[in-house]
């Protein structure tokens, strides 16, 4: 059963995110993102949960990390400035294998550039923001349906793979407000128990450990050196430095498949459309006014890790065309894994992409 | 049908809340659909502010309104901001007190602030005297549904007054309908 809902996308993610088990957020409020704390300050005591406003996003990352670490599903919520600041503790999440939700409703940058306009301009920035080799997971809503549904699976990920998700918005998906339809229930996913007996770090064959809880008398030692399955640091060992990292990385990258989560149109197309997040509905839109022409759509959900085994789904693509609120980020990454033209259309300033807009490059790319 | 309304106004006259409650309506009362978006710039606190509606029948892809067919005006900044370019066959709601200029395309005079001060008794339900008008003289949403969803949004205590301001917007959107 579900429940009809007019509702901010702001709030939808924070509905979400209630609905998956979060029960602490620690954040600070800035614009675009506000209203996920706003809602959280209000919804959460309520339910027996904690929120805290801290001073400022370093704390809020470092809190939301104790409180995860006590046992609870954590999250914070943020836009471009707050999410460089959080860069350090996310670094120190994905090597402690903490697992955490962090919404990013991305405005114009860099710096503190556009704060009530819409970009997609850290797309990379979660992906390779933090310092050394890592994998995170990044989902991108394109609707307030999804800031709900992504928000309920950036939890389950972070769980399942004990590693920092990422739901990265953008201003015009947070604040818009649109029918939704709010399930009873979720489906949840809760991170896999520790096994006394064995050693903290200790992975399963999943590369997964299992969560040894604050104060259920693990004695844990967490850190941000290189450590042993015992969680101590030995940072001079380079066999034991490349089998962590490569564990922390392919934990997450090796069920790339398994945990893909993208919709195809039209799989025959030659020109194909690669969207994520606003600039989908207009790519939505102009599918839907040219039912004719079978316009090619990958759309993504989960845009991190990538799907590059997505872009065998059209066979006939002689191009791929990339809409972004940003200068070709996820276009870069496209080009990486083809062999045919990827043609980035990107707009910045913070409005979206016009479906005349995307008409005309459409036209121009299928003359070639 | 895909409807396009952008309202505009100066900052604290409610024009945000009128476009939630005008959205709130559709998709919860006249179970259609509805994305309303608005401009969420220093100007949402003076100068002019801005939101935007759709209606459809049909689930909404692109959410953003280019170039409505409705608008509803209610500040002289506004106008000028939002309402002058508007296309040749938009339909303008316009308060009559607070728009000097009138547009090209067809418009309606609403005395919104005048009735809110002089019937009412309170200008701030200006915004809902101009809904009342919106939906008598459009349609756009149902009169139950309008009526339900500004219930919902106003702060309790005001039930009686927000209605009787809907009700006014109502006999003004009829005269401009004869």
């Amino acid at each position: 059963m579900t429940r009809i809902e007019f509702m901010q996308g702001n709030a939808a993610s924070a509905e979400g995110a209630l609905a998956a088990g979060c029960r602490f957020f620690g954040g600070y409020p800035i614009t675009p993102s506000t209203e996920v704390a706003e809602l959280m300050a209000r919804k959460m005591p309520k339910l027996g949960g904690v929120f805290v406003q801290m001073e400022d996003e370093i704390a809020s990352i470092a809190a939301v990390i104790g409180a995860a670490w006590t046992g609870k599903k954590a999250m914070t919520a943020t836009s471009g400035p707050g999410f460089s600041l959080m860069l350090e503790n996310i670094g120190f999440a994905i090597m402690t294998e903490t697992p955490l939700v962090i919404v990013n409703v991305q405005r114009g940058g860099p710096s503190t550039g556009q704060p009530t306009m819409s970009a997609q301009g850290d797309m990379l920035q979660c992906r390779f923001g933090s310092h050394g080799d890592m994998a995170i997971l990044a989902l991108a809503p394109d609707s307030v349906q999804e800031m709900y549904d992504l928000t309920v699976k950036a939890f389950n990920l972070a769980e399942r793979f004990r590693c920092p998700a990422f739901l990265m918005a953008d201003e015009i998906i947070g604040h818009m407000r649109e029918r939704i339809d709010v399930p009873d229930r979720v489906e949840v996913v809760d991170r896999k128990p520790f096994v006394p007996g064995r050693l903290p770090f200790e992975a399963d064959d999943d590369r997964v450990p299992g969560f040894p809880t604050f104060g259920q008398g693990h004695h844990t030692h967490v850190t941000g050196l290189t450590h042993d399955a015992r969680g101590y640091p030995v940072t001079t060992d380079p066999a034991m430095h490349d089998a962590l990292v490569r564990r922390l990385v392919g934990k997450v990258e090796d069920a790339r498949r398994e945990i893909a989560d993208y919709r195809v149109t039209n799989p025959d197309a030659e020109v194909v459309f690669i969207c994520y997040g606003a600039p989908a509905r207009t790519v939505r839109q102009l599918v839907a006014d040219r039912p004719d022409d079978g316009i090619g759509v990958l759309r993504l959900r989960l845009v991190w890790p990538f799907p590059e085994h997505a872009l065998a789904e059209f066979p006939n693509a002689r191009a791929f065309v990339v809409p972004e609120q940003n200068l070709g980020q996820i276009a870069r990454e496209v080009e990486r894994h083809v062999r045919v033209p990827v043609i980035p259309v990107s707009k910045l300033g913070g409005e979206l992409h016009t479906p005349d807009e995307l008409a005309r490059v459409y036209e121009e790319v299928r003359a070639r | 049908m895909r409807r396009e309304l952008r309202l505009s106004g100066f900052g604290g006259q409610g024009i945000m809340l009128a476009a939630v409650v005008l959205g709130r309506a559709a998709v919860m009362y006249d179970h259609t659909y509805a994305v309303q978006t608005q401009v969420y710039g220093p100007e949402a606190r003076g100068g002019a502010s801005m939101a935007a509606v759709v209606i459809d029948d049909n689930p909404i892809l692109y959410p953003k309104v280019t170039d409505p067919d409705l608008l509803v005006i209610m500040s002289q900044e506004g106008f000028e901001k939002y309402g002058a370019n508007a296309r040749p066959d938009a339909l303008m709601l316009l308060d009559r007190g607070l728009v000097h200029s009138r547009p090209d395309c067809a418009y309606i005079e609403v005395p919104a602030t005048d009735d809110a001060r002089s019937v009412l008794k309170k200008v701030i339900v200006a915004n809902i005297v101009m809904l009342g008008a919106l939906v008598a003289a459009t349609g756009v949403v149902s009169r139950e549904a309008i009526e339900r969803a500004v219930l919902d949004q106003v702060p309790k205590g005001t039930e009686d007054l927000n209605l009787r301001a809907l009700r006014q917007g109502y006999v003004r959107g009829e005269e401009a309908r004869r």
